[in-house]
């Protein structure tokens, strides 16, 4: 299949960037990514500087891989990383616009490679149990609900890529925040710190300088681990506790 | 050179117990005093330097990707093993011990590998204690599965996703260190050199991946956790940026690789496609408890199934040859990876290979969800003879247990699972050699160790499954926060390494200089091409399997590959600008001189044992021919450009009677 690709070049975070138009032959059992290789190959020969981008596993789940196709983070295809997604999704002759997760609490470094140190920040504030090495009691001392440990997987399968802050139009992360808060808050082990990591995480998010909720839902369609906005209820109703001091 | 394992003395069931009441400690006072560089945040990285925070050194932690969360640890799908016997299967610290010294091929160390299987458990509490939501029971307890090569339930898993929910718990271990100040964290840094001074690790030249730029960070120790060496066949499942650049420089100022030739081929892979691929896909061992590997027994049945003349539904039971079942009957299909890896390719070897490039053998759940479909019938006190209805529960079991395996392999491979059985092949996954380390993690370099993947001590010649994830968090929790105190305790009086010492500057010129040789390099030829081709000969003539003729071709074609890229090779870009072409230049000519070793290494050992098969050394039935008599030992390669020196450290086994592995 032949493809014009409309790609986002910039060369640096302080420099300007705009569209680029190339060719591409690919084959329809391409990921997107490998088509992109083929792409960086084609342009490596011409003597011309290729396009970055991160990627690393290219299983779905290392959470590296970051670039708005078509104006959707991680392309057409639901519950999809752009490593995921394959070239059968495309049609021959198609024109693919492909830029860098638009938002400003992550500053494009070059080309599609964007900074979402933001996010580490985030965990960092709260975004964990309190134990060390060696304090643990076994394994099987405290039983857990199936269903329970099983919500809170749900929501600890974010993989921090981003998709859900490029989707909102606020430039939120609060389906991010609400997984880890939800997954730690949910069970009996986080339950201790369930206060001060809620509390905490909201205000490290808030001085990243991503956006409020106005209850879009983009960032629940777009996420490619298909993580619920009921996450957010959950941080919501932990947050108010955490101001008013109720449980 | 003295290869001292140190191994404590004891009985084997005793010695980590005893060493641990009697080593020397570092007290809290001088633990504030002591810097300690980790590279690396997989598994064993981050779970090490959290612990050490928590234990009050300083630490510097550093990692090529864009968050600590991102290290391939990250994929690792199936489980993790402990000795928990919680199913009450029979399962106990010596038949994991035992299980993993069989598996290995008598190739690794007694004391080490028993240590792995006693703190197994902790890892289990530790990692709940986290947060990690590991699968459970209806009771609220938790679950396990089996893997290949034993006959007990002890795998602990968290869906398809267990390296994932791993990673995320040490990473938020680590998280809160860094929020403590006690961890400092080094993003998008890559390791470029080793700095010794006065025979000790002192520190590292890091390069900014951001901005090109050099630094020299100094510390009293340094800990390696940079995973394996797999990428050198271009082709494999792990990650994009793995790569053996940080062991290798370590090799370079002295450090010893130990079993080079011992890697990995999984036998559960999605099989290759097509040349633009620079990566393959897993398939998780678990797969295999339900799964069962198939070829057709005609090869005019196979042959019109690779032209798409047939498919595999339209092969009755009895053309099918269930070929791991048929030569293995106690494990059949949970056989060792080595085994059903050799076996996949004999089967292929033959002809009878299924997809269009004669390379891939099925993995069939028929049996499993009609199984699984009748019992829920059953249970439900549904019609058990309703086929449309037991499959239609059947399925929904697969479903909840392997959903997102299924899922991903429709994604990649454009098939739908639940109805056609998956092809598979074997491919190139983890490698059990690495730095040789002693009892203590600690190499030939004092002050240098080796963590996870990236040592050698605890596989032998082949990992079991579930294994990998076990010995990254035993090493990086339980192990280095002890041992690291027999060398940081006679450390106390030392102060603050300078880095502006004559060691430091000469180690950075060193770097920039390589650094912009490659940055300057124009020629005409990709970094990717000459990767692929370097892939390609360690795939032919290292891989599943090797002969001497082989081995020796295909050194002197690494050499000659080696020469062709310093002349021909174009780096796009320039060194003080993010440029990811010369990150690659920079790894791929570090995994030329590397795969050299490895070829080295396989032609020394004149022996078939785990993962390294020798077609020399085959016993009458096609199966490996180990030789105890003259190679019970590990190999530690002391590099040199032209003439590597061979080391070897004799294994003693004291407890476990050397015997041929079988799994019939």
């Amino acid at each position: 299949m032949k493809l014009t690709l409309k790609v986002w070049r910039q060369k640096n975070s302080k420099a300007k960037g705009a569209l680029e138009s190339y060719q591409v032959e690919a084959s329809e059992h391409m990921s997107f990514l490998e088509m992109m290789d083929v792409l960086n190959e084609q342009l490596i020969v011409e003597k011309k500087s290729p396009i970055t981008f991160d990627h690393d596993c290219r299983e779905g789940i290392c959470g590296s891989c970051s670039m708005t196709i078509n104006g959707s983070p991680h392309g057409p295809q639901t519950g999809t990383t752009t490593c995921q997604l394959h070239m059968r999704k495309f049609k021959d002759g198609d024109t693919i616009v492909v830029e860098p997760w638009r938002s400003g609490a992550f500053p494009v470094v070059r080309d599609l490679t964007v900074d979402r140190s933001a996010f580490d920040r985030v965990i960092q504030s709260g975004g964990f149990i309190s134990v060390n090495t060696g304090q643990a009691p076994d394994g099987n001392a405290i039983p857990i609900e199936k269903d329970l440990a099983s919500n809170a997987f749900d929501a600890a399968a974010c993989i921090g890529c981003g998709a859900c802050v490029a989707a909102c139009p606020n430039g939120s992360a609060m389906l991010f925040t609400a997984a880890k808060v939800s997954h730690l808050n949910q069970l009996p082990q986080g339950e201790v710190e369930k206060t001060k990591r809620t509390a905490s995480m909201v205000a490290q998010m808030d001085k990243e300088g991503f956006g409020m909720c106005s209850n879009v839902g983009a960032c629940e369609a777009e996420c490619p681990k298909e993580i619920s906005i009921e996450h957010i209820a959950r941080m919501n109703r932990d947050y108010v506790a955490s101001i008013f001091g109720g449980k | 050179m003295n290869l001292d394992s140190k191994i404590p003395v004891g009985a084997l069931g005793d010695k980590w117990t005893d060493y641990k009441a009697t080593m020397s400690l570092v007290a809290p006072n001088n633990k504030r005093r002591l810097d300690v560089i980790v590279i690396g945040t997989g598994l064993a990285g981050a779970s090490a330097a959290a612990t050490m925070g928590e234990l009050g050194y300083n630490v510097k932690t550093f990692t090529f990707h864009d968050s600590p969360r991102r290290a391939h640890s990250i994929a690792a799908q199936g489980g993790i093993n402990a000795a928990k016997n919680y199913q009450n299967d029979g399962d106990s610290v010596y038949r994991l011990f035992y299980d993993t010294i069989k598996g290995g091929d008598y190739r690794s160390r007694e004391s080490n590998v028993h240590r792995l299987a006693e703190v197994s458990t902790d890892i289990i509490d530790q990692c709940v204690a986290q947060g990690v939501p590991f699968a459970r029971e209806y009771g609220g307890l938790l679950e396990n599965r089996s893997f290949g090569g034993v006959q007990v339930s002890r795998t602990f898993y968290a869906r398809g996703q267990t390296g994932q929910q791993l990673l995320i718990g040490a990473y938020s271990a680590l998280s809160r260190q860094i929020s403590t100040g006690k961890v400092k964290m080094y993003n998008r840094h890559e390791m470029m050199d080793l700095v010794m001074v006065d025979g000790k690790a002192r520190g590292i030249i890091a390069r900014n991946l951001l901005t090109g730029e050099l630094e020299r960070h100094s510390a009293h120790c340094v800990v390696l956790a940079t995973g394996g060496y797999g990428n050198v066949f271009y082709l494999s499942t792990n990650a994009m940026g793995s790569n053996v650049t940080a062991a290798w420089r370590a090799v370079k100022k002295g450090a010893l690789m130990a079993n080079p030739c011992f890697t990995q081929i999984h036998p559960t892979c999605i099989p290759v496609s097509g040349d633009y691929q620079s990566k393959l896909t897993l398939m998780s061992e678990s797969l295999r408890n339900d799964g069962r590997v198939w070829v057709p027994k005609k090869k005019e049945d196979a042959a019109a199934i690779r032209e798409g003349k047939k498919t595999a539904l339209d092969i009755a039971e009895e053309g099918r040859d269930y070929y791991l079942e048929r030569r293995y009957p106690a494990f059949g299909n949970l056989v060792p990876r080595d085994v059903a890896s050799r076996a996949a390719k004999v089967a292929c070897d033959e002809g009878n290979g299924v997809a269009p490039t004669g390379l891939a053998v099925y993995l069939d759940f028929e049996s499993a969800i009609q199984r699984y479909g009748k019992s829920a019938a059953h249970s439900q006190g549904l019609d058990e003879s309703d086929q449309v209805l037991v499959k239609k529960l059947g399925k929904e079991v697969i479903a909840e247990k392997y959903g997102n395996l299924f899922q991903m392999y429709e994604k990649i491979s454009g098939e739908n699972p639940y109805k056609f059985p998956m092809k598979i092949y074997p491919a190139v996954h983890y490698t059990m050699g690495g730095l040789w380390v002693d009892y203590n993690l600690q190499t030939n370099v004092e002050g240098l160790f080796a963590l996870g993947e990236c040592n050698f001590s605890d596989h032998g010649a082949n990992r079991l499954g579930a294994s990998a994830l076990m010995q990254g968090l035993a090493d990086g929790y339980f192990v280095i926060p002890y041992t690291i105190g027999t060398f940081l305790s006679k450390e106390i009086r030392t102060p603050q390494i300078a880095n502006d010492t004559p060691e430091f500057m000469k180690a950075e010129k060193e770097t920039a200089d390589r650094i912009n040789t490659l940055a300057n390099s124009n020629g005409s030829q990709s970094v990717e091409s000459f990767h692929r081709r370097l892939g390609k000969i360690m795939w032919e003539y290292c891989g599943m399997s090797r002969n001497a003729d082989g081995l020796i071709k295909g050194r002197q074609m690494i050499r000659e590959l080696r020469e062709e890229f310093y002349k021909d090779v174009y780096v796009p870009g320039d060194a003080d600008e993010y440029n990811p072409e010369l990150e690659k230049a920079l790894r791929v000519a570090d995994f030329m001189e590397h795969g050299e070793l490895m070829i080295l290494d396989a032609l020394d050992r004149e022996e078939s044992c785990g993962g390294h098969f020798r077609e020399e050394y085959v016993t009458e039935d096609g199966e490996a021919k180990r030789n105890d008599a003259d190679f019970t030992y590990v190999s530690a390669w002391e590099w040199d450009d032209n003439d590597p020196k061979l080391h070897k450290e004799e294994l003693v086994f004291d407890n476990v009677e050397l015997k041929t592995r079988s799994y019939k």
